[in-house]
């Protein structure tokens, strides 16, 4: 229970922001959270009193499981540093590329493969898999 | 002497009348005595209601179980000048099973591996090592792509995520 004290600032932060299927299990002195943010706004909020708590993540006690909620057919932006988003035929980095993304577009989601990868579609017709991290989606 | 015949009338008489007064049976205010009695000795009678009208004992309420609903029901019979008991009685649903939390998945080091190797793959500065379900980080990185990095590689399940970074 020390571990959820010590994230405690971070549990209540998820339940006020309207974090869903929220999850918080202590196994081996190691803390998951879980659950579906509501925006990628309320993610980025968790991440920051995480790191508050925890500065530059270190302590390894840890692991923060938040994924931004998103169902087939909803439009996400893509949110690289500044590249584009390559576009591949499947879900996994060794596959090739179809296509790609450019930064700040926006594209549609089309079904969610695992918690990595999204199968996507741009307004250019460009359909394949793209890692979830850089997708944020929009409403 | 002939008045005798008249004295056994009467005596018949009186014979008669207090047969038929004790068949009239206990009056019901007493049964309701005798139920708040039984009530104080029997625990499956709580929260049980029982009212009484011509020694037809009506039972309202809710009971924990099937069980006590019955011991309800004899425990009542069982009171002196009862005739019959209408049991009414409800059993309460069970209890919801208490359910334990699932423990934390966590993913096998080949799975893990793959999905670290696409979550670390445009940081060239990084070097990751799975092991036993522990990634640990190695290597330089911008502080500003931390977390980028860290959420990637907490959606993999990993046991611990071990942050030996140097960051700039």
């Amino acid at each position: 229970m020390a571990l959820q004290d010590k994230y405690k600032e971070l549990i209540d932060t998820a339940n006020a922001s309207g974090v869903t299927n929220l999850q918080v299990r202590e196994q081996d002195n190691i803390l998951y959270i879980d659950g579906s943010a509501p925006s990628g706004a309320v993610k980025d909020k968790l991440w920051d009193v995480y790191n508050k708590i925890d500065p530059d993540y270190r302590a390894g006690d840890l692991v923060l499981n938040v994924d931004v909620s998103a169902t087939p057919g909803d439009k996400a932006k893509v949110t690289t540093d500044s590249s584009n988003l390559n576009i591949r035929k499947g879900p996994g980095t060794d596959q090739p590329i179809l296509g790609k993304a450019a930064h700040l577009e926006i594209v549609t989601l089309v079904s969610k493969t695992n918690d990595q990868w999204w199968l996507i579609r741009t307004d250019k017709g460009v359909e394949g898999y793209a890692y979830t991290q850089y997708l944020t989606p929009v409403s | 002497m002939n008045k005798k015949p008249f004295q056994w009338v009467t005596f018949a008489c009186i014979v008669l009348l207090s047969v038929s007064l004790s068949s009239c049976g206990v009056k019901d205010s007493t049964i309701q005595e005798k139920i708040a009695e039984a009530a104080k000795a029997t625990p499956e009678l709580t929260g049980v209601n029982a009212s009484v009208k011509d020694g037809i004992v009506t039972l309202t309420g809710e009971v924990k179980d099937d069980a006590a609903k019955m011991a309800s029901e004899t425990a009542i019979k069982a009171i002196k000048g009862v005739k019959s008991v209408v049991d009414n009685l409800t059993v309460a649903p069970p209890p919801a099973p208490v359910v334990a939390p699932a423990p934390v998945e966590i993913s096998a080091d080949d799975a893990l591996t793959k999905g670290v190797t696409d979550a670390v793959k445009d940081f060239s500065t990084v070097k990751a090592n799975v092991k036993d379900g522990v990634v640990t980080l190695t290597g330089e990185l911008k502080r500003s792509s931390l977390p980028k990095l860290l959420q990637s590689l907490s959606s993999l399940k990993p046991k611990k995520i071990d942050n030996q970074l140097t960051l700039k």
